[in-house]
Order: C-alpha cells, then sequence, then structure tokens
C-alpha cells in the first residue's frame, strides 16, 4: 500500500503501545485519550469503550473526561478547523454578524462539523489579538478584520 | 492516639487528630447540616452547606472536609454562615423544578426539609431556562427513574454506585451549568452496566432518582372484578414497612402488613417466606448433590437479582458457580400460575401476581424473558416497600391500629429459616440448618449460626457436617462480592458454599426500602429480622408441613422434573460494555428451558 496507505495502522501501533503501557493502570487516561484525539481527529466509541476495558476505568468517567474537556471530541472533525473569536473585543467589532454568516453557508451551528467533513466550526474566547479584531483562524491561518462579506471567500479556499 | 482540642462556638472539645470540623461538632451535639456528604461514602465539600467560620481562614471552610487543628476556633452558626447557606440553597434551587407537591419524594426531601431548617422564605433567583428538561428523563430501566431536572449535582449516587457496589454506571457528563449525572453516551439505565440495585435511589436526597411507580397497575388490577389478585410478601418488607409510618425501624410488623394488603383488596395475601423455604430444600439438595457427585464449587446463592445482573456482567465465566434455584420471588410466581390456580381452579390468564420487594431489582428480574415457566410472565407487578406505603397512605390506614392478621393458604405458611433470608448471611444459615440435617440425620446442636450474622463485608465460617468440614463464605455489597470472585478466578477460593447479597445489609437495606436507610437503620431491621425468627414456632424449612404437602401434591421431589422446570433457571453471559466472546448464549447451557 505504501505512501498511499489510507488507513489506520501505524496510529493503532501507537494506541496499542499505549495500552500495553498502561494496562490497569488509571492514572494513564488523559495520555490514551490525548492519543486518540490525536491519531483520529475525535474520540470514536469503540476505542473508548477499549480504553474502559484496557485501563480498568469505569466508562462512565472515560466520557465523564470526554465531555469535560474542549480538547476532546466525541465526533469526527472537518478536514479544516475554523475557529471564529467571540472574546469581548471581536464581539464588539462584529463578530457575530460573522458567526452568522458562517453558519449560513456551512449549514451547521457553531461547535458542530459539516456533513460532509469540510469543516468543523468552533468559537472560541479571545486569541490574544485584539487590535485586528474580529478575528478567525482556518487551520490555524489567521484572518483578520473579518466581516459576514469576507466570509465566502475565505472558505472557498479549503476544499 | 493523639488528639486535638479546638473551640466549636464557644465550647471546648477534644477530638481525635485527621477529624474534621463534622465530627467535632457532633460529639459535643452541634449538627451541622450537610446535604453532599455521606459518612465513609461521600466526603467532597462540593455542596457548601456545611460551610463554617475558622478563626484566620479567609473564607468560609466545608466542614465535612475541613480537618481540626489544635487550637482552632469554629463558629458554625454565625451571621455569615446563615447568609451563606440560605444563597446556596436559593442557587441550588434556582435551577431546580419548584414541583415538590408532585414529586414522589414530596414531604421526604433533603433539599425540601433542607430549606424549611434554615429558613429560607423565597428563592430570588430563578433561571428563565433550567438546564435540563422532562425530554431528559430516563425512563428506559423497569426498575429505576432518572430526572436530572432535579438532581443537584451532590454525587451522592455516583459515590454509591462506585465506593460500595464498584460497578460506577453514571458519571458527571458535561460542565457548568450543562452538567448531567448520566451514563454514558446519552444512554439510558437499562442499556448500561446499572445493576438495578437501587442504593442510588436510597441516597437520593432529591426526588433525581427514584424507583419506578407501579402502583397504577396494582390499581387497576385490584379494580377489575375479572381478575384474581395475588400478593406475595419479601421476608425484609415486614421489619421496615412500618418505618413509613413512623414507627422505629427494626418494628416486626407481619401481621399488620397481611392485614394492610386485605384492606387494599388483594384476593390472596400469601408470603415469599414460603418459597425462601422451598429454596432451601431445592437449593440444599442441589449443594449436597454438587459436594456429592463433584459438581462445580464454591456453589454461589441466586436470590439477589441486583448480584445476578452483576455477575452476568462482570464474571459472567464463572456463572456455572451460581445455584440454578430461581430466586424466592420468582418461584413463587412460577406456583401461583400452575400449583396455586390449579388448586383453586381459576384460570392462570385471569390471576395477577404481585409482589412486595425491598429491591428495585425485583422489577428488572421480574420481566426477565425467561422467567415465564408457568406459561405466562410467573410474577406481573413487583413494587418495593416505598410503593406499598403509598398505597396505604392513599387509603388512610391507620397502622397503629391495625390488627394482626395470619396469611392465606396455602402458600402462606413459613419458618424462621425463610425470614432470615432477609438479612446478609440470612441464607446461608437457613441453608446450613437443613443441610446439616439432611446429611447428619441428626439435629443441629444450635441452629444459631452466628459467625455469619451482621454487618461485616465478608464473614467466613467452617462448620462439622459429619466426616466433612464445610467451608462457607458471606459476602453483601457487590464491592465485597468482587473480592470473592477474584479469588475463584485466581483459584485460591476453597469454599464449598458462598452466600452473596447485593445490597449492604441484605435485603432490609435494598434499594426500596423505606428512605432513610442508613447504617442505623440496616442494624436495626438487622435486628427485627432475628428477633422474627426466635418468635417462629418452626425455624428449619425442611420441617414446614406446607413444603412437604406441595411436594407431595404437586412437586415430587427435589430437583425432580417438575422441581426444574418451575423452581430452576439459567442465566446470561452478558459482558460489561459489551457481550464477552467464546461464551454459551446461557449457563447451564444444555437447560431445557
Amino acid at each position: 500500500m505504501g505512501a498511499e496507505c489510507k488507513c489506520h495502522c501505524e496510529q493503532d501501533n501507537k494506541l496499542d503501545a499505549l495500552f500495553a503501557q498502561y494496562k490497569g493502570n488509571p492514572n494513564g487516561l488523559i495520555v490514551v485519550m490525548a492519543a486518540i484525539q490525536e491519531t483520529h481527529g475525535y474520540l470514536p466509541k469503540d476505542l473508548l469503550i477499549k480504553t474502559a476495558e484496557e485501563l480498568g476505568v469505569p466508562l462512565s468517567d472515560v466520557y465523564g473526561v470526554a465531555t469535560f474537556y474542549a480538547a476532546f471530541s466525541l465526533r469526527p472533525r472537518g478536514r479544516h478547523t475554523v475557529n471564529l473569536c467571540l472574546g469581548t473585543a471581536c464581539y464588539v467589532k462584529g463578530a457575530p454578524e460573522v458567526q452568522a454568516m458562517l453558519e449560513k453557508e456551512m449549514g451547521i451551528k457553531a461547535g458542530n462539523t459539516t456533513e460532509d467533513r469540510r469543516f468543523s466550526l468552533d468559537l472560541v474566547r479571545c486569541l490574544g489579538a485584539c487590535g485586528i479584531a474580529p478575528v478567525m483562524t482556518v487551520n490555524g491561518e489567521v484572518y483578520p478584520r473579518m466581516t459576514a462579506e469576507k466570509v465566502a471567500e475565505v472558505l472557498a479556499k479549503y476544499e | 492516639m493523639a488528639t486535638v482540642t479546638l473551640t466549636i462556638d464557644n465550647i471546648k472539645v477534644e477530638v481525635e487528630q485527621g477529624s474534621t470540623i463534622l465530627e467535632a461538632a457532633k460529639k459535643i451535639g452541634i449538627n451541622i447540616p450537610t446535604l453532599c456528604y455521606m459518612k465513609d461514602i461521600n466526603a467532597i465539600g462540593a455542596c457548601r452547606i456545611c460551610v463554617v467560620e475558622v478563626q484566620g481562614a479567609r473564607a468560609l471552610q466545608a466542614a465535612c472536609v475541613t480537618p481540626v487543628a489544635e487550637g482552632m476556633v469554629v463558629k458554625t452558626n454565625s451571621a455569615a454562615v446563615r447568609a451563606s447557606r440560605k444563597m446556596t440553597l436559593e442557587l441550588i434551587q434556582s435551577n431546580h423544578p419548584q414541583e415538590c407537591n408532585t414529586c414522589l419524594r414530596n414531604n421526604n426531601c433533603e433539599l425540601q426539609s433542607l430549606s424549611e431548617a434554615m429558613g429560607l422564605k423565597e428563592i430570588r433567583f430563578v433561571r428563565p431556562a433550567q438546564s435540563h428538561s422532562k425530554d431528559d428523563i430516563d425512563n428506559s430501566s423497569p426498575s429505576i427513574v432518572r430526572d436530572p431536572r432535579k438532581c443537584i449535582l451532590c454525587r451522592r449516587c455516583v459515590a454509591v454506585c462506585e465506593k460500595v457496589q464498584g460497578v460506577k454506571c453514571i458519571s458527571a457528563v458535561n460542565r457548568g451549568f450543562e452538567t448531567i449525572v448520566a451514563p454514558p453516551f446519552n444512554q439510558g439505565l437499562m442499556d448500561v452496566n446499572c445493576t438495578m440495585c437501587g442504593q442510588c435511589s436510597l441516597v437520593c436526597p432529591t426526588g433525581a432518582i427514584t424507583e419506578v411507580d407501579d402502583t397504577d397497575k396494582v390499581w387497576q388490577a385490584l379494580d377489575d372484578p375479572n381478575k384474581h389478585v395475588v400478593v406475595q410478601t419479601a421476608p425484609a418488607v415486614r421489619v421496615a414497612i412500618a418505618e413509613e409510618f413512623g414507627m422505629e425501624p427494626g418494628t416486626v410488623s407481619t401481621g399488620k402488613l397481611v392485614a394492610a394488603l386485605r384492606r387494599l383488596g388483594f384476593d390472596s395475601v400469601m408470603d415469599t417466606d414460603f418459597t425462601a423455604d422451598l429454596t432451601i430444600i431445592e437449593e440444599g439438595n442441589e449443594f449436597i448433590k454438587r459436594v456429592t457427585e463433584g459438581g462445580v464449587l464454591p456453589m454461589i446463592t441466586s436470590c439477589s437479582p441486583g448480584w445476578i445482573k452483576y455477575i452476568e456482567m462482570y464474571y459472567p465465566d464463572l456463572l456455572a458457580h451460581l445455584s440454578t434455584c430461581k430466586s424466592p420471588q420468582q418461584m413463587f410466581g412460577a406456583l401461583v400460575k400452575t400449583f396455586y390456580a390449579e388448586k383453586k381452579g381459576i384460570d392462570p390468564a385471569n390471576i395477577v401476581s404481585v409482589s412486595i420487594m425491598p429491591c428495585t431489582a425485583k422489577k428488572f428480574e421480574a420481566q426477565r424473558d425467561e422467567l415465564k415457566d408457568s406459561g405466562y410472565q410467573d410474577v406481573d407487578v413487583v413494587l418495593t416497600t416505598r410503593e406499598l406505603a403509598r398505597m396505604l397512605r392513599e387509603i388512610g390506614i391507620d397502622w397503629e391500629n391495625l390488627p394482626e392478621e395470619d396469611y392465606d393458604a396455602p402458600m402462606g405458611l413459613s419458618t424462621g429459616a425463610a425470614v432470615i433470608f432477609g438479612a446478609t448471611g440470612g441464607v446461608m444459615e437457613a441453608a446450613v440448618r437443613t443441610v446439616y440435617e439432611v446429611i447428619t440425620k441428626e439435629p443441629m446442636p444450635d441452629i444459631n449460626l452466628t459467625p455469619v450474622r451482621g454487618m461485616e463485608g465478608i464473614k467466613e465460617a467452617t462448620l462439622k457436617v459429619g466426616d466433612l468440614d464445610v467451608k462457607v463464605a458471606v459476602a453483601h455489597t457487590l464491592g465485597n462480592a468482587r473480592k470473592l470472585l477474584d479469588k475463584i478466578r485466581a483459584g485460591e477460593a476453597d469454599y464449598h458454599f458462598i452466600e452473596i447479597m447485593c445490597c449492604p445489609g441484605g435485603c432490609i437495606g435494598g434499594g426500596g426500602q423505606p428512605i432513610p436507610t442508613n447504617l442505623e437503620v440496616r442494624l436495626k431491621r438487622i435486628g427485627g429480622i432475628y428477633k422474627a425468627d426466635e418468635a417462629m414456632p418452626i425455624r428449619k424449612s425442611h420441617e414446614n408441613p406446607a413444603i412437604k404437602a406441595i411436594y407431595e401434591e404437586f412437586l415430587g421431589e427435589p430437583l425432580g422434573e417438575k422441581s426444574h422446570k418451575l423452581l430452576h433457571t439459567y442465566y446470561v453471559p452478558r459482558g460489561v460494555y459489551r457481550k464477552p466472546e467464546g461464551l454459551p448464549d446461557k449457563v447451564p447451557s444444555g437447560d431445557h428451558h
């Protein structure tokens, strides 16, 4: 399969090593979950069940941790992550209008992922760049002084 | 032992080092109010009701988690403390439905009584949109309802499920106002590793976790002239029901219970204790057979449906250790629609079989697919002690002035061996009373098997029965059960016979019992159980004349064909989160059921 390999075999090997390392050890919970999040982009249910079984942690605790930390996602993420800042400065400079347009263009509410998994839209609190408010990032790339009018043009750059 | 001296409300008190302010205050008669706190189970300082002023501390301290220190000066009743408690109560209730009058816990709710005790006069803050709605109510389980709207996030249910039962099928999910105590992945209790034991419903301070209320089904049956409604009463109910009418825990009220059920209109009031005696005959013979013919040992009791679901999920590889005997409730159910129907000349289709149980898991047990050996669902409706009390209050029963009445024949006569099924160790003691005499053909010198009585988590005893040293163990709570099962798995258990009860103290501490059920109450109910045993004219199951009669008239012999069909069952390997691989669909796998 070589470079074309689309499966998760390498990631699975990494996870298996972690499962072996933390077998029966609840202290490894966050480490294992972070690795799943990193390799899969979200926390698939069957892997959370496996985590509970391997580490000896009740599944209710695993799920509790998964829903507590914003770094974990229970749904598959989109190929591109759009973060819109709703901090005070961005808010007063018009971020809500940008949000409305993003949600309209993508056809989803913030916090969700589009059906075709092209975009995930998240709201964040202050990116530390209030001077260029309202700020939006796509895959970490910064878009300053966003307006509702610019939304379609920016999104078109990401397939 | 090192002690420290501190001052609480101007009173000097000397307590053991490491005590909390809460414990120290209790010692001098000051009851600091608590809400999330549960002795030995939950001390997390989360609810902030128990706050006190500690001189020198910059903020109020939670008394349940703050250790005492030498020279500490504490005020438990200052203006700041009282204001803080009121504010906390107001904030909790800002997100709590104000529907106390229609709540199952009306008049028995800790949030309600604290509000009264703290003199709360108004709730100034009410969130316009509450965090959870009626859509979030979990009705999936036949045993337990979760209503997250009424949850105050005290975590007492989570603590009891984790620390007492070792299950933890619920946990805090999400954060902030969205926080909900729930099973993972928005599933219902029925879809997860819940044993249905209902200990969560005993410790819930509000109506957020309750038993499923099935009283309407029973009213409907009682109101239907075409139905013959039969009721059975579990051993543990008779030492607890009186609490619902203001009597002391442990008051033995068998006769009043019978009279009360007649006043509700049941056509026949009979006793689960009868089938408890029957269980001893079947299980005792099964045990003797396993010992003499080389069957799977240790044999483990099978009366407790929460325990059964637990072993099916967590130790499905050990199911062959379970006695194949149905629980007394299910034996009774199978006999009502066969033996009893035949004897009375009633079409079993017109019989409604009701049971009064100390247990929420019994509701789950009654609707298990395989427990239909009479050709019908053997037990139609299970009511907990709490639900029965509700029905009796509705008809205005005057408990104190009720007469004492006797159970109806032919399944009403029982022995002291049957009533002790209600306390941890009781099934073992009852079995030993019979097994000893069946094997040795001699009367047992002392039928009181005291080493297996009481609240110790795991109890052991060795008895000389003829030439055999019989080694027995008794565990209550699933946490303690796990310790014995791990020993069996490791091949380190040399016991012959093990009794396991799901709930702390056995059935007297069951999830369907009156609230509160705490250690003190459990001990009093256990006292009632042994008092009832001593008061019985017959105290050994094999001497029960009604048991002898049912074998002669109907069943034939213990472990015989009819007994096997009606009184024995099989178990289902379930797994915890998914069905285990490589195990049969049922154990014993060759069973003809």
